[in-house]
């Protein structure tokens, strides 16, 4: 990270008064013990202390917060929940944190328009969790859907597993309340399926908290299918697993999810879940929704296109509770991973059709530089989550982890994929965004941020690598 | 001027000193023409790469749509977000470009389901008004790397620059359809008729009100079209069926607008909260303006209007109706002076006025196309 501006470090008593003139006193942290808390997000090797931390409960809040550290030239990093994987809510020394985590009610529903209006510290889960009663959902959901938020969510455009049927965050977010740098509020797009005018929504959506913070957002909810019933099916090799993920999608069937895990990830997964997933090399899990019937009629054609790549296993879920069992196994993959071994997890899409290829280059590139990689994803959309399996304490081993991250990432983009599918770039990618993309590609981006934030104070640092950005940071 | 690569039109942008006016089939433009020279894309022709397998198309802009469709169709493809032809309502000839749709963001009644055109807008390649070349997005499904510039250009009206290249997420032709039709509804039937469907868990992928009748349709597997056109009609009685074709082709017509083509008089897009459709055609009688012809699609969420094209073709009474309720109505097809798109708040226009620049330094492209 940059090295902390020190004028901004010797303001700190003063920036802190000011901030404390216009907010409760609980709502600013300048302790530093209790800034520690915050010292990192879900990418937890790396750390750094904030200069201040602030937890607004309105957008008059927001404003007012924003506003000062505007004048004050503090940088601000935004912060939902702090889940992301990527180092997006990662402060600098010198930063003024904006949590919105105490800003999360629901302010509107609206069932006949399938629309809820809240505010953007709200979990991902208690949003479905305030209209299911009706029989509503929100479709997108991140594996951290329990903690993390809707600003985060925002801010890095959070997929999912469900999101092959439903798409993501983008596709679900019709309007925001955003807060500018300079304070200046506005509201973008609104309850109604398009926007006029350019699309800043879609620029917002997924701009990592780098041109606003969203206090409050409009969003779509969905009614819930009849019923949804998840199959298992095993095969003896990855690569034909892949093969598997690509007929099904070009038949036509849409399933809600396709998701792919290899041996290890089984076996961890299933350890911990007791989803009764079948001893394989490689296991797809394909839900599909609606009535019994319509569901009896999605799995006899996708088994039947299963069958021809020779399964080993293909089991249905025979009741709620192992549904339930093998979604929870899949969704904690990450953590039962974390019960056995460090890892870091990659998050490259690749085109459906380069699943087998991709796979098998990532076994060899695995055994060229000696770590382990498990494999669990969201093979319907081509989104890969490689795990890389590594010990922190042995002198060199992260290095040569984020060696091989880098090769396997820089292998997504050969065959014509990208970086990150949902996670983001946050301060973990940024200076691999040259493998993707030109230095027009990024200025063009980086035009936008001189846009929204002329000072570059909004989360600086982040998505784009440190040299490209370092004349619009001073 | 009619470039026939992305290099020669980075030159010749790069080389400009005019203001242009960037047209791909011409065919769905509205508002004010644009001052200066056309600059024509459909030099930049032809599938770059179909992966139905990966369901992927990736063109260049002034590729006609008509020649998408049909290769999609050859591998029972389509685009998911059922293309618009504006031709018989705008009185256009011309064939339309894939990069025009874009520009356009010219999406269909499957947007209550399948979204957008940008939902389904994977990538672009474009250059500039300094005649640089840009991409972003790419072919790929998921994709959050750097910002999504995708969902700025579609849209954009050609306002920040010229797309050479566009990449679609397909969608596969499912096996049936089916719509159920209810003749006869005032609007308020209407909008509760289709809230009644939208809001059931039979996954929708059409809700119009045409010419009085409401249109509520289904898609996908034959046995499950016919559960859910069984289990809707318990919900709607009265409800006559469409079948197949039948089907497709009203809503075709939903689709272009068809009733409004040839008809005289101004024509209106209301972008709104649907359930506010009814109450907004009551509040514009209540002040008035009558209107001549009206349609709803995506439930009540696009309200169409076709109305005297006298004076300001009503603009000042319909955004001042609409303003409190929240959206905002476009002028598709009317009189020359009144603005085609709605007036922004001040935040927003800085912001929009600010990109334009950033973009477009010199002010080549079509000036205030965008709003």
């Amino acid at each position: 990270m940059p090295r902390p501006n020190p004028d901004v470090m010797d303001a700190k008593a003063r920036i802190v008064a000011r901030l404390r003139a216009v907010l409760p006193d609980d709502a600013v942290i300048a302790d530093p013990v209790a800034t520690r808390a915050y010292e990192c997000d879900g990418l937890s090797a790396y750390r750094c202390p904030p200069l201040a931390v602030t937890l607004p409960r309105t957008t008059t809040e927001t404003a007012a917060i924003l506003r000062i550290c505007h004048e004050e030239g503090v940088p601000v990093v935004p912060r939902g929940s702090g889940t992301s994987l990527a180092g997006g809510a990662m402060p600098t020394a010198d930063c003024v944190v904006l949590g919105v985590a105490r800003m999360n009610a629901v302010l509107a529903t609206h069932y006949e328009d399938r629309i809820i209006r809240v505010q953007a510290g709200r979990t991902n889960l208690s949003v479905t969790g305030a209209v299911e009663a009706e029989g509503f959902f929100y479709a997108p959901d991140p594996s951290s859907q329990l903690a993390c938020a809707i600003a985060g969510n925002i801010a890095m455009n959070s997929g999912g597993a469900h999101c092959l049927k439903y798409g993501v965050t983008t596709n679900n977010l019709l309007g925001v309340t955003l807060v500018q740098m300079d304070g200046t509020v506005v509201e973008i797009g609104g309850p109604y399926m398009d926007a006029g005018g350019l699309d800043l929504l879609g620029v917002i959506c997924g701009s990592e908290g780098q041109l606003g913070v969203v206090t409050e957002a409009w969003l779509r909810i969905l009614p819930k299918p009849e019923g949804a019933r998840p199959v298992l099916m095993g095969f003896d090799s990855s690569e034909v697993a892949g093969a598997c993920v690509s007929d099904i999608v070009k038949a036509g069937i849409l399933p809600v999810a396709i998701e792919f895990m290899d041996r290890l990830l089984i076996r961890v997964c299933e350890d911990f879940a007791h989803a009764g997933y079948p001893d394989c090399e490689a296991l797809l899990i394909v839900e599909v929704e609606g009535s019994p019937a319509e569901i009896d009629e999605q799995l006899a054609r996708i088994i039947a296109i299963a069958r021809t790549h020779n399964p080993v296993a293909l089991i249905e879920a025979a009741d709620e509770g192992q549904a339930k069992r093998i979604w929870l196994g899949r969704k904690s993959a990450f953590s039962a991973i974390g019960r056995i071994s460090d890892y870091m997890c990659l998050d490259g899409t690749i085109p459906v059709s380069s699943l087998p290829y991709v796979l098998r280059r990532i076994g060899e590139l695995s055994v060229e530089y000696g770590l382990v990689v498990g494999n669990v994803f969201h093979a319907g959309d081509g989104n890969m989550h490689p795990l890389i399996l590594y010990d922190a304490n042995k002198p060199g081993e992260l290095e040569t982890c984020e060696r091989l991250g880098a090769e396997i990432l820089k292998l997504c983009v050969e065959v014509g994929g990208c970086l990150t599918g949902e996670h983001g770039v946050g301060v973990e990618k940024r200076d691999l965004m040259g493998v993707q993309f030109t230095p027009a590609d990024m200025e063009a981006q980086m035009r936008v941020k001189d846009v929204f934030d002329p000072k570059w104070l909004l989360n600086p640092a982040k998505v784009f690598p440190l040299d490209l950005t370092a004349t619009r940071r001073r | 001027m009619r470039p026939a690569t992305e290099t020669e039109l980075s030159e010749l942008l790069r080389n400009a000193t005019d203001t242009l006016r960037v047209a791909g089939g011409g065919t769905r433009a509205i508002g004010a023409l644009p001052r200066g020279e056309v600059l024509e894309t459909a030099g930049l022709s032809g599938v770059t790469l179909y992966e139905p397998g990966a369901l992927t198309l990736v063109a260049r802009a002034g590729t006609p749509i008509n020649e998408i469709a049909a290769l999609l169709a050859s591998e029972n493809q389509r685009l998911a977000f059922e293309v618009p032809d504006m031709r018989g309502l705008l009185g256009r000839q011309g064939v339309s470009t894939a990069g025009g749709v874009v520009a356009a963001n010219a999406s269909g009644p499957r947007r209550v389901q399948a979204g957008a055109c940008r939902d389904n807008l994977l990538g672009v390649r474009f250059v500039d008004g300094t005649g640089t070349v840009i991409k972003n997005g790419g072919r790929v499904m998921k994709n959050v790397t750097g910002y999504d510039l995708v969902k700025l250009m579609a849209g954009s009206h050609g306002a920040l620059g010229v797309l050479t290249e566009v990449s679609f997420r397909l969608q596969a032709v499912p096996e049936a359809e089916a719509s159920l039709c209810l003749p006869g509804l005032t609007a308020t039937e209407a909008v509760a008729a289709m809230a009644t469907a939208l809001t059931s868990p039979f996954d929708i992928s059409g809700a119009a009100w045409i010419e009085g009748a409401a249109l509520i349709r289904v898609e996908g597997m034959a046995g499950s079209v016919a559960y859910r056109v069984a289990e809707l009609r318990k919900r709607l009685p009265g409800a006559e069926v469409l079948e197949a074709d039948a089907s497709a082709c009203r809503w075709a017509t939903v689709r272009d607008v068809a009733p409004f083509a040839g008809a005289e008089g101004a024509v209106w897009r209301l972008s709104l909260r649907a359930s506010m459709a009814a109450g907004m055609l009551w509040a514009l009688a209540q002040a008035g303006l009558v209107h001549r012809r009206v349609m709803m699609d995506w439930g009540g969420g696009l309200l169409w209007l076709l109305v005297e094209d006298a004076g300001d073709a009503g603009a000042r009474l319909i955004r001042g109706t609409l303003a409190p309720l929240g959206g905002h109505a476009t002028l598709v097809r009317g009189p020359a002076h009144v603005p085609a798109f709605a007036p922004e708040s001040a935040a927003v226009g800085a912001l929009t006025a600010g990109l334009c620049l950033k973009f477009d330094p010199r002010g080549l492209f079509n000036k205030g196309a965008a709003g």
